[in-house]
């Protein structure tokens, strides 16, 4: 019974760039960064009872695709059962063990019958689908190490307790905290891809729409739900339609030029920078269904994919999206 | 003017107490807790025990200690249950088993920001997911809390996260047990008002009134808007309505709204501030914001009887602490209660248990599984033994951390006339890099400010640099030089550092030339005095001390100053901020 993700008012830069992460998930994890109380968490839940179901094969605690089912190996292309499955997000609860989140020995099955057997932790769980973290700044650091490295390389590497084992586990890492909680480290902030400020609304109207129906959703789940079905159907089909469409979209090389530019003058390191910039551009185009990337697409979204990748100036205060802002309007108005 | 407000008797201030007692108790789910300000005490006891009696005798009411750990608050493994069966048994934390019921926290303001998110969590999706320890499940739990806030002043307040959540709050601080009286209400009296709750109705022109309403306060928390809108409907079902009534509203103005106000609407109402960014309403909401005029009427008219029926002492105080709220208004996250203490858990490995060693029972069961058939084989009677799981000793192992030394960095800028305040730019540049660095490391940072009258902690240990940055920037210069206050002031710093197991650096940066004594008064001779004494007695707690002397002309004051800290004496006449940042990164 989760809030309808068509039903959040406003805060269009955190949806769309769920959407984009939903239609590309290469473009790496999204860090949600604001005040309580903006919808964060609902967000990300309303995401996931909006997404298409997925094929999956039956009994696979992994969730594989049937395509990449390497099960059925020894040449022969035995048929495997399918069945639809939501696609999953999974929440890491504050205070998760490693060994829930890797996935460990499974006891029970080693303690009854004397096998070694692995009992599947939330990473597998979340493979296909998203890892949400709620107030990523608290979790713990040596589970941040883990989840980063898995993200990055989606596939978990298990040797523990006589086990050695990896399964896929790919997946869109989420990630949300309140900055004056105590901050991320520089080097994790640059592993998601995008990076989004909400803030709660201060006009009085999108006020009393957000009141409004939470209230109604409060009074009557079911039917608020049900109201709202619709809109999220037609937000569903620009993900499904986007997905289709990404692979066919060109992007002009005077667009990777600006893009390189960008990244230059703001002396973001690496190519990851860049690289996710070229991929949320592509995505986002997706999103809207245009064939073709635009500097405005790239316009758009390079606040959210670059002003976390941004070295600290401890001179300069300004916040880094308007570093961001303030260079592109240099650049595109030379252009 | 006077008879479009609605007539209403001033609030008896105790009878207001007790109402918010009973607007929880009728509507525990949509409040989500009341906050009390108040020392334990008689009037306290008075207060809880006229709640629990509202409550039936079958709710849970729980107490939850401080110290709580995860696997208590969250749940865990059941050591007994889990050895005994041979599979990871879950043990229901705190969280769960008060599902349904009503949460104490006593000593609220001292709750870690860990045990506060677990807290929040709860709070908003009444159910907790549990992943430890081999377990895997979700269980219920709805509950609503009663924060009992002892804080003392603003340096401990109760966490934000929590403030925002629990809609109520009472300050039972300037009640005398003479004041205070015990009522008979039951928890039979509120059956009526219970049954009543959900049926209330809440017309959309006060859902606007509500908004209006929190923004002339300045209250921008849509949560808070929400926790309103149901104490109102919590006090129309008390007084057996079906639809909300300006009554309904004043109480929750009164009791939801009014301690989170950042504004006082008093005598000109402004207009309520409306972005001018486009509103991104969809056009399904487009109906109701035709009769504006109306509405803010009804608004306005609720604003002046908030007004009238609020004691003049009772606006000044809230002004106050209003201000208070403003100066501070970097949000003390309780950087001083952030448990950091956990340490990274490491392999368990296999041992003895002695005192004060953790068994870690799934390692042990784990270590134990492979060997259970060879085991049975080994015993006498391995058909008719009632033993489910052989485990031996040598299958124990003992859970180990290591332990992460946590420190803290704290500065001593010396702000005063005498340290020209192009020098005071270039110390707060040092600063600012050191502070990127400490924070680049997780360490804590402190800052103290010296100048005029005393010195003044501008950042108690954080490691949140957006914090760092608004409190140097608000930074200012001229004065004197309270050197001896910054010495004390920075020496409390460090007690407190060490009772929490941190160990620190300390920086000082000046000229050395004293010349404010500890009670504010200008004087050379003393100050220098005072300044020396503190000094000996903070040397003689071996922290690790820098002094920087940035006087532009060397003397030997500053050198006096570090020698009786028993710290490193580095004179920088040209501070410079990264010359300034490299001494002190290869100090540390």
């Amino acid at each position: 019974m989760t809030y309808p993700f068509s039903a959040i008012v406003g805060q269009d830069t955190m949806k769309n760039a769920l959407l984009m992460a939903a239609i590309d998930p290469t473009i790496g994890g999204v860090l949600i960064f604001g005040d309580r109380g903006t919808g964060k968490s609902t967000a990300v839940r309303a995401l996931a009872s909006l997404l298409p179901k997925m094929d999956v094969v039956d009994g696979c605690p992994y969730g594989r695709a049937p395509e990449s089912d390497k099960l059925g190996q020894n040449g022969s292309k035995s048929k495997v059962n399918t069945r639809k499955a939501p696609v999953p997000v999974v929440d890491l609860p504050l205070g998760a063990t490693e060994d829930r989140v890797v996935g460990a020995l499974n006891i029970e099955r080693a303690l009854s019958h004397g096998e070694k057997s692995f009992e599947p932790g939330l990473l597998a769980k979340a493979n296909r689908g998203f890892l949400y973290i709620d107030e990523v700044n608290l979790l713990e650091d040596h589970l941040v190490d883990v989840l980063l490295d898995v993200a990055a390389s989606g596939v978990n590497v298990v040797e523990r307790e006589g086990l050695s084992l990896s399964h896929p586990a790919r997946f869109v890492l989420v990630g949300s905290g309140n900055p004056e909680e105590g901050e991320l480290r520089p080097q994790l902030l640059d592993r998601f891809g995008l990076s989004v400020d909400v803030e709660t609304p201060k006009d009085l109207k999108s006020r009393i729409e957000v009141v409004k129906r939470r209230d109604a959703y409060e009074q009557d789940q079911e039917a608020f739900i049900a109201s709202y079905k619709r809109k999220d159907g037609a937000v569903r089909k620009k993900v499904l339609d986007g997905r289709k469409l990404l692979e066919s979209i060109v992007v002009p090389d005077a667009v990777l030029e600006a893009a390189s530019s960008l990244c230059m003058q703001l002396g973001t390191d690496g190519l990851r920078g860049e690289l996710t910039l070229m991929r949320t551009a592509r995505a986002l185009a997706a999103l809207k269904g245009d064939q073709v990337v635009t500097e405005e697409h790239l316009r758009e979204i390079a606040p959210s994919a670059l002003s976390h990748r941004l070295r600290r100036n401890p001179m300069d205060d300004t916040r880094a999206v308007v570093r961001v802002e303030r260079v592109l309007q240099e650049q595109l108005a030379a252009a | 003017m006077q008879e479009d407000t609605p007539t209403l008797e001033q609030p008896e201030p105790w009878e207001d107490c007790l109402l918010a007692a009973r607007l929880l108790a009728i509507n525990p789910n949509g409040l989500k807790g009341l906050i009390v300000k108040a020392k334990a005490g008689p009037v306290r006891d008075v207060f809880l025990s006229y709640f629990q009696g509202l409550l039936k005798k079958d709710v849970p009411f729980r107490k939850m200690p401080a110290n709580i750990t995860d696997d208590r608050l969250i749940g865990g493994v059941d050591l007994a249950e889990t050895l005994y069966l041979g599979k990871p048994v879950l043990r229901h934390g705190l969280m769960s088993e008060v599902n349904g019921g009503v949460l104490v926290i006593p000593m609220a303001e001292r709750l870690s920001l860990d045990a506060a998110s677990r807290l929040s969590t709860a709070l908003d999706f009444g159910k907790i997911a549990i992943e430890r320890d081999g377990i895997s499940s979700t269980s219920h739990s709805r509950f609503a809390v009663l924060a009992l806030d002892e804080g003392d002043g603003a340096d401990e307040a109760l966490l934000p996260s929590l403030t925002d959540r629990l809609g109520l709050q009472i300050d039972l601080e300037h009640f005398s047990i003479r004041d205070v009286y015990e009522t008979m209400d039951g928890w039979e009296e509120l059956e009526e008002a219970k049954n009543l709750l959900p049926k209330v109705q809440l017309a959309d022109e006060f859902i606007e009134t509500f908004n209006v309403l929190a923004l002339k306060f300045g209250i921008f928390s849509l949560r808070a808007v929400s926790l309103a809108m149901q104490a109102a409907r919590a006090h129309a079902a008390l007084n057996e309505r079906l639809s909300i009534v300006e009554e309904d509203i004043l109480v929750a103005m009164r009791l939801v709204l009014l301690h989170r106000a950042l504004i006082i609407p008093l005598d000109e109402m402004p207009e309520a501030e409306v972005d001018e960014r486009e509103p991104q309403t969809p056009e399904d909401s487009c109906d109701e914001a035709s009769d504006d005029g109306k509405v803010s009427e009804l608004s306005e008219r609720v604003l002046e009887a908030v007004e009238a029926q609020l004691p003049a002492d009772l606006l000044a105080l809230l002004a106050n602490s209003v201000n208070q709220r403003r100066s501070g208004a970097g949000g003390r996250t309780g950087e001083h209660s952030v448990s950091f203490e956990r340490g990274r858990p490491l392999a368990s490995r296999r041992g003895d248990l002695r005192a004060g060693r953790r068994l870690d029972v799934l390692s042990t069961i784990r270590a134990a599984a492979p060997w259970q058939r060879v085991r049975k084989q080994e015993r006498e009677r391995p058909d008719t033994d009632t033993i489910n799981l052989d485990v031996r000793r040598d299958d124990f192992h003992v859970a180990r951390y290591k332990e992460k030394a946590e420190t803290a960095t704290i500065f001593a800028v010396d702000a005063s006339g005498s340290t020209a305040a192009s020098r005071l730019g270039e110390a707060k540049g040092a600063v600012e890099l050191l502070l990127s660095e400490s924070y680049a490391r997780r360490d804590h940072v402190a800052l103290v400010s010296f100048r005029g009258q005393a010195a003044e902690l501008l950042l108690s240990p954080t490691r949140s640099l957006v914090r760092a940055k608004k409190a140097l920037a608000a930074l200012p210069g001229g004065g004197g030089t309270p050197l001896a206050s910054a010495l004390q002031t920075s020496m409390a710093m460090v007690e407190d550092a060490e009772r929490r197991g941190r160990t620190s650096t300390f920086v000082l940066l000046t000229d050395g030339s004293a010349n404010i004594t500890l009670d504010g008064q200008a004087g050379r001779t003393t100050a220098i005095e005072e300044a020396m004494m503190i000094a000996k007695q903070f040397g003689a707690m071996q922290t690790k001390t820098l002094v920087v002397d940035i006087s532009k002309r060397q003397n030997t004051r500053a050198k006096e100053i570090a020698n009786a800290l028993q710290g490193l004496y580095v004179p920088l006449p040209h501070v410079n901020a990264q010359a300034l940042s490299n001494v002190v990164r290869s100090f540390q």
